[in-house]
This record gives structure tokens, sequence and C-alpha cells, in this order.
């Protein structure tokens, strides 16, 4: 395996395995090794996208010793009960009435990008990600942190198509309530 | 006609996949009325923003 043909994939790997890890040596460590054990000799792949998901197979074994090393093995092994009795269909019930009009009309957020550098909205987002559904969170990140297809967050996921979809709904309503609620509409009273 | 939560999810599905033409001629029509679903048009792409430059932490 080329070595530059590798490296272009690096970004979504350490992006991929900071989300797992929450550690940014330990995901520097994960994604290093991954990388070294893909320069061995091995079959050439038909796509970058072929070649993506074989890293990131690799990676999550890298991921899964880590984690194994850390106890926290059951972190990874969680998996998900797609099927209507899921708690979280609430969320919807909370933002939508029955007639599927919002209940609390979306704010207008005021120059929202400001909000970048700013520490303490980085402190919020990450409570308000860790305070989605475990799975809801995974498959956002998966897509708008990492970067990946949603075909590929199916697989990563071992979920259906329409969960992921949901999945996907869900974390973005989840999530643009509590950024609401705990950064824009807050900084709105000060 | 579609309502505010299906339009929703057809604008979170607008972020993952390119729409159908009649999904997105049902959006077009939805957003030049509704001021609530622009809204969260913008601010799900902003939700995009942050993600990809947001770094986890322990």
């Amino acid at each position: 395996m080329d070595k530059n043909q590798l490296n272009q994939h690096r970004e979504v790997l350490l992006r991929y395995a900071l989300l797992h890890l929450r550690n940014e040596a330990a995901a520097e460590d994960a994604v290093q090794e991954t990388l070294l054990a893909a320069l061995q000799p091995s079959e050439g792949f038909r796509n970058e996208s072929a070649l993506r998901t074989w890293l990131i197979g690799i990676l999550k074994h890298k991921i899964v010793d880590h984690h194994r090393a850390a106890e926290k093995l059951h972190w990874l092994e969680e998996h998900c009960d797609c099927d209507d009795n899921d708690p979280n269909v609430a969320i919807e019930k909370l933002i939508f009435n029955d007639k599927g009009h919002w209940i609390g009309t979306p704010a207008a957020w005021k120059e929202p990008d400001h909000a970048f550098e700013k520490n303490e909205f980085w402190q919020i987002f990450d409570w308000c990600q860790k305070n989605l559904p475990e799975q809801h969170a995974r498959a956002f990140m998966l897509r708008e942190m990492v970067g990946l297809e949603t075909e590929a967050i199916c697989q990563d996921m071992n979920i259906s198509h329409s969960a992921c979809r949901v999945y996907l709904h869900r974390a973005r309503l989840g999530l643009r309530e509590c950024l609401e609620q705990r950064w824009f509409n807050a900084n709105e009273s000060l | 006609m579609k309502n505010c939560k299906e339009i929703s999810e057809l604008l979170s599905e607008s972020m993952d996949r390119r729409l159908t033409w009649r999904e997105r001629w049902a959006v077009r029509i939805h957003l030049s009325m509704c001021r609530s679903c622009q809204r969260f048009q913008q601010q799900i792409g902003f939700l995009g923003k942050a993600a990809d430059r947001y770094k986890p932490k322990d």
C-alpha cells in the first residue's frame, strides 16, 4: 500500500478515532497503528471508498484494543434496538404537535458563527452532544464530524437505512433545541 | 401538502443526500411560506459546521 494514498485518509480516521476514544493522544496512536498495519502488502482496492472502509475496519480493532485495555469495552458493544418502542420517539412529540407544526418556533440565531470563537460555546456544544441519546449522537458525529456517507454509517452502526435517517433527524432536532436553549437564548438575555 | 415535521425530515436528509426533484419542490414551496422551517434549515447547516470544527474532550 502506498503511503501517500493512505495519508489522504488520515484526517477522517483521526476524527473517527477521536469520536470513539475522546483522547487525542490515544486517537493519534490508534491511527498510526492502523496506517502501519495497512502498509503491509494487501490486495488492491476498487476505489478510495473501499479503501476507507477497510481502514476503518482496522481502526475499529485498534479502538477496541484500547477500550479493552481501559475496560470500557461495553461502550462500543451497545447495539441499537431501532424499533418503535424506542423511548427517544419522545423528541418529536416535544417539538411538533399532532398536526406536525412546530410547538415552539425555532428562534432567530444572531450571528451564529461568532460562537465558534468562544470556549463556552464549545463546552455547551460538548454537553449538548453528550446529552443526546448515544446512538443518535454517534450517527450525527459520524456524519458531520467524521464525514462519512450515510451508507457507511449504516454499516458502521449495523443499522438500517431508515433507522440511520431517523437518528440523524432526531440528533439534529435535539442538538438544535439544546443549543438554542443553552447558548443562543441564554446569550440573548445577557 | 407536507407539514413542518415532514419538511424538517427532508431538510435533515438534504444534508446527507441529494433530494429528488419532487422533494426539492415540496421543500421550496413550504419554505416560501414558513419562517420556522427556514430557520431550521439554516440552523442544521450551522450544526454541521460546528461538528466539523468540534474536538471531543474527555
